[in-house]
């Protein structure tokens, strides 16, 4: 897939947190997420955000809390692409499990502002702004597969037709 | 003959109909008991209802239970809660707790040994690595797996490397678990063990109880840990006994099994430790911290980490015939209605209460910054949970630092961050 969006660039250890406060989780509507996404790091963010950006981080993005909240927030946003120099686990498997996609990279050489054009399928990340072109780490094969599956629940419910099938 | 294998292997491959497993493998893994709470299990239950089976894999082995804002904090919560009463009785889950009954869900399992030695649990909830001081191998996973796992049983799992963190020596007065994992954390950094197990072990933990073990492995998570995991011992199982319904098993690593690296800490040079805002990272010795006479405005003794009943002891024991500092609050929390009944009776809830504290029912509440203890701009809070990121327990500008729940006790009677040894 390719992509191209401008970056909101953000530090290390971002935690779910900083992405999505306690504080609203008492609800689990994406659109009311959207809102207040990003909200403890960048209060801003939700209202300059635009649909195709990409948020870009530094190590350990999505630390604490195994809150899904924290990739559906980023997703409803718009933003179709985290890149971090590293993600803390279960924010990675959440991200794949929702369809969020998420690239593991050198992020040092990129900063807010900048217009990149990714290819998700070779792991290329041009920076158009900086003429700089970086590469992110493959992504395992079985992750790759649930993305293109639609992600877990979408291989769950042809799981269950599959074996539906095999009953009849 | 297979290969060696850690004991987080040997549970993994035990789950799985596959004869060997190394380190990356990703696996599909039966799971014995999934865990969702009032956050988490909405969204798993909304994507469940949308998968197509007609009914949850095993009424037995899911567990719901409503602790992050319960009883309800606002009408939103409640319809939350609500969510899942209406889910659990629809498909009669077995462990569903209703207030009254429920109680923090990592302290909440184990204590009603729904959780076993050798189990595989996943749970939408980051600190179900607690279950790991049982012998367990349990990790947090989100609501998306949740729902998978409640509609076949099964979780993706990608079998992790270990790291191997031997404590050896006795523990010195007022050293408890919660500073082994926080000078551990300290130590290797909030990623240290990122994706990896950690393995605990070393003399020790002869020394400590099961509370302990359950604060060390809950913690896990902070150093990004997938799971953090002790060996059953004769100190598990005198905890299971009478807990237990169903058999287990205590599987333990292989002797030549093999580490990612080993960690090697002499307990008798660790003190009482507190993170500093805004990592779990940021840990010093509680003497060094007092020597910055730091003032806190509130005090918090609870949470998954340090809401046991040996927590609510030590810190009675500190606070007995005294008064807490004028203008600090302090917010005892009992984990279950067992630990909150036990409390009770041991008079502890006297003391808390004629030092000047409030006993909350049981609830993760300010933990996260849900409610039950709020902090405003630029308040201070020493805390025996388990996260001080920045706006945790409330305004973006307040402040979490962590310790444990002796360290929590005293500050809250001095009104500023102190040593045990300086009201003992």
């Amino acid at each position: 897939m390719l992509l191209k969006g401008k970056v909101f660039k953000f530090a290390d250890n971002i935690d779910t947190d900083a992405i999505i406060p306690a504080r609203y989780l008492n609800d689990s509507d994406p659109e009311n997420l959207r809102k207040h996404c990003m909200e403890d790091a960048d209060p801003s963010f939700a209202s300059k955000v635009n649909k195709g950006d990409f948020i870009v981080a530094g190590v350990n993005f999505g630390c604490g809390s195994s809150r899904e909240h924290a990739p559906i927030a980023i997703k409803a946003s718009g933003v179709p692409l985290v890149i971090a120099k590293s993600f803390a686990r279960i924010f990675y498997r959440n991200s794949f499990n929702i369809g969020l996609l998420i690239l593991e990279a050198d992020t040092d050489s990129i900063d807010s502002e900048d217009v990149l054009e990714v290819d998700t399928d070779k792991g290329e990340i041009k920076n158009i702004t900086k003429n700089i072109t970086i590469y992110a780490k493959p992504i395992p094969k079985f992750m790759a597969e649930l993305v293109v599956a639609g992600g877990l629940m979408e291989h769950a419910r042809k799981r269950v037709k599959k074996e539906g099938e095999l009953k009849k | 003959m297979s290969n060696p294998l850690t004991i987080t292997e040997k549970i993994i491959l035990a789950h799985t109909d596959l004869e060997s497993c190394s380190p990356g493998d990703i696996v599909s893994a039966r799971v014995d008991i999934a865990l969702g709470n009032d956050i988490t299990a909405p969204i798993a239950i909304r994507e469940f209802d949308t998968i197509g089976v007609c009914d949850v894999f095993d009424n037995e082995k899911i567990a719901l239970v409503p602790d992050h804002f319960v009883p309800n904090k606002d009408i939103a919560s409640a319809k939350q809660a609500k969510t899942l009463r209406e889910f659990a009785k629809k498909y009669n889950i077995k462990y569903y707790f209703e207030s009254g009954e429920v109680g923090i869900e990592h302290a909440l399992l184990p204590e009603q040994g729904i959780v076993l030695p050798g189990d595989l649990v996943i749970g939408a909830d980051s600190h179900t690595c607690t279950y790991g001081a049982l012998g367990a191998f349990s990790t947090g996973v989100g609501s998306t797996d949740l729902a998978y796992a409640m509609a076949f049983g099964e979780a993706w799992l990608k079998i992790p490397y270990s790291i191997k963190v031997i404590f050896d020596g006795k523990p010195n007065k007022w050293v408890s678990g919660k500073d082994l994992i926080l000078f551990l954390i300290g130590k290797i950094g909030v990623e240290g063990a990122n994706y990896m197990a950690l393995e605990f072990s070393g003399t020790t933990f002869k020394y400590l109880t099961m509370a302990d073990r359950f604060s060390i492995s809950n913690m896990a998570i902070e150093a990004g840990a997938k799971s953090g995991i002790f060996e059953p011992d004769e100190i598990t199982e005198e905890y299971i006994s009478g807990r237990a319904k169903r058999d287990y098993i205590m599987y333990k690593s292989d002797p030549d099994a093999q580490y990612l690296k080993t960690l090697k800490y002499d307990t008798t040079k660790i003190n009482p430790q507190v993170a500093f805002p805004h990592l779990p990272e940021n840990s010093v010795d509680v003497k060094e911290a007092s020597a910055k006479n730091i003032k806190i405005d509130q005090s918090v003794i609870g949470s998954c980490t340090n809401g046991r009943i040996e927590d609510l002891r030590i810190a009675a024991s500190i606070l007995k015939g005294k008064k807490i500092a004028k203008y600090t609050r302090l917010i005892v929390i009992p984990a279950t209605p067992e630990i909150y009944l036990m409390a009770e009776k041991e008079g502890l809830i006297d003391i808390f209460m004629n030092a000047g504290g409030v006993v909350s029912t049981p609830t993760c509440g300010p933990c996260l910054g849900g409610y039950m203890g709020i902090l405003a701009d630029g308040e201070r809070a020493i805390s025996s949970t388990n996260r001080n990121f920045k706006g945790r327990m409330g305004d973006i500008t307040s402040e979490v630092y962590l310790a444990n729940p002796a360290v929590c006790a005293a500050s809250a009677i001095t009104g500023k961050i102190s040593s045990p040894d300086e009201v003992a």
